[in-house]
């Protein structure tokens, strides 16, 4: 049997803000192909901030210094162009954020528009048809399409906001706490969606939610401090924790 | 002892209260007073020909006062003066000062667009009667006439930095997860600019060019120096041109003609309204 190589690869990776203080220290991990891997810890820990290391993000703000290297297929991102890497890389955000004044239809496509590529009618109807199917809007919205995306709910708007980044086909998509502004319904949702998704692409997702890392996840970071303490299967981290720092966590010692 | 006490803060609430509620009333009281007055006397000259007929000549008007008549003609070539310049002015304007506004937005922390942001601010600051007096040196001079296109570069320069200062404060209060959520599908910053956030900024970009607009709109100084003014309607653009604010300064100097100020005020002041009442209404419905 062949050995499956990872799709992402953390090597002593380190983010700083400023000169004397780092956000993420020397985090070192690899993640499989089509898994869902979750990254925990409490609030500062470097989570979202590694997440943000990987579409190259960071480098929207020139103070900020990321080091080491970050392997995508083999290949570090840290030295490619920030254009390519994102159009491989989706990224879902915190606070759903469909484009106010585009359509729902536009909504899907804007990752075409935004990189210039020009689609045939049918080809974005196809496009359109197939990330909502994906993410199980279609129903929902296939009658107003030509609506703007800031009128569906919060769960809703999340949803076309996954399938506005499923329709670059990327490689990874990194989810930075993507349920945390939703309401438990919609949460549910987006979760059955993720195990879904996870037989095209791998999901990166930042939560402080315990309950959910242990309900869609197969494997787990848990950071603190900018550290990263401890990754392994999610099933047996919750059982049984090797570091005292997750076990504090993980029992609500700390948070 | 205890509740008078507080009976007593309670009123000293109140009698604070309507002491400003006094106040606030007193500073509409310029406003309403000078609608008021120019309404009244410029309501009996507003007549279809006051806005499609050109300005009489002096003897003319001397004629018709003797007869007992109501003056002739109206301000069509100020109307057409006026809208000729601003449009030129704009045309320009609206996209120079987006594109700066929109690259001071991105990089506030760059010193050059401090630098430049600043000198905006100053330029804001200008008195247009210095502005025009520099216009006519620039244009009018090389030239060799008074023309449109130089009261128009007037009205551009005193645009600019309104258009600038709006498209800049509108960018920066979207939210940043919009130009992320753009950056993050693969855009550039440029495709992202035009098709994500300017659009979203439209609504207030559109207010600030309305306003820029009110406010150059009755700019008289800096068209002294450059339109100079025309007694009938014309389009050339390099010849003099006559402005509505013009028109109200000729009309104040001519003995004959005085009876067209407030035809010619009130006209220029219901525009301003008009495009103030405008821009608020579509700050506001842009804002749902």
């Amino acid at each position: 049997m062949e050995p499956v190589t990872p799709i992402l690869e953390f090597n002593k990776t380190c983010v700083s803000y400023t000169k004397q203080t780092m956000a993420v220290k020397y985090v070192s991990a690899a993640i499989d192909r089509n898994s869902i891997t979750a990254i925990m810890g409490p609030s500062g820990c470097g989570k979202s901030t590694l997440l943000r290391a990987v579409n190259l993000m960071h480098s929207l703000y020139p103070n900020i210094r990321v080091d080491g290297e970050i392997l995508l297929n083999g290949e570090n991102i840290l030295s490619m162009e920030p254009i390519d890497v994102r159009r491989r890389v989706g990224m879902v955000f915190q606070r759903p954020a469909p484009f106010p004044t585009m359509s729902i239809y536009d909504n899907v496509l804007s990752g075409y528009a935004l990189n210039g590529i020009r689609l045939s009618k049918t080809e974005k109807d196809e496009t359109v048809e197939r990330c909502l199917k994906s993410v199980a809007l279609w129903d929902e919205v296939k009658d107003v399409l030509n609506k703007k995306g800031t009128f569906l709910s919060g769960g809703q708007q999340q949803r076309l906001c996954i399938a506005r980044a499923l329709a670059m086909k990327p490689d990874i998509l990194l989810m930075d706490e993507p349920t945390s502004a939703l309401d438990p319904i919609a949460t549910a949702h987006i979760e059955e969606l993720m195990k879904e998704l996870q037989k095209d692409v791998t999901i990166l997702i930042v939560t402080h939610n315990m309950g959910q890392a242990m309900r869609i996840s197969s494997k787990s970071m848990f950071m603190y401090l900018g550290e990263l303490v401890e990754y392994g299967d999610t099933a047996m981290m919750f059982s049984n924790p090797s570091d005292e720092r997750t076990k504090a966590y993980l029992t609500g010692k700390m948070g | 002892m205890d509740k008078l006490k507080i009976r007593n803060r309670l009123a000293k609430d109140k009698a604070l209260l309507w002491a400003v509620c006094l106040l606030a009333a007193l500073t509409a009281v310029p406003l309403f007073a000078i609608l008021g007055e120019v309404f009244l006397r410029g309501y009996d000259q507003l007549s279809w020909s006051f806005f499609t007929e050109s300005t009489p000549t002096a003897y003319k008007a001397m004629k018709a006062i003797e007869a007992g008549e109501p003056i002739p003609g109206g301000i069509a070539n100020g109307i057409v003066g006026t809208l000729l310049m601003l449009g030129m002015a704009a045309v320009v304007a609206i996209p120079v000062g987006i594109l700066c506004g929109a690259f001071l937005a991105e990089n506030s922390k760059n010193r050059f667009a401090q630098t430049v942001s600043y000198l905006t601010d100053l330029l804001q600051g200008t008195p247009s009667v210095i502005i025009g007096i520099v216009v006519y040196i620039w244009v009018v001079v090389p030239m060799k006439g008074y023309s449109a296109i130089a009261g128009s570069v007037a009205l551009f320069i005193m645009m600019l930095p309104l258009i600038i200062r709006s498209t800049e404060e509108t960018l920066k209060i979207l939210p940043a997860s919009l130009k992320e959520a753009g950056l993050a599908l693969g855009g550039n910053r440029a495709r992202v600019m035009l098709k994500v956030q300017l659009p979203a900024a439209f609504g207030g970009i559109f207010t600030g060019v309305l306003l820029a607009i009110s406010r150059v709109i009755g700019e008289t100084a800096p068209l002294m120096f450059t339109a100079l003014g025309c007694s009938f309607i014309r389009f050339a653009v390099d010849k003099p041109i006559s402005a509505v604010p013009l028109l109200i300064w000729e009309f104040f100097n001519d003995p004959n003609l005085q009876e067209l100020i407030w035809g010619a005020s009130l006209f220029l002041l219901l525009f301003v309204l008009t495009l103030n009442l405008l821009s608020k209404y579509l700050a506001k419905k842009w804002n749902q």
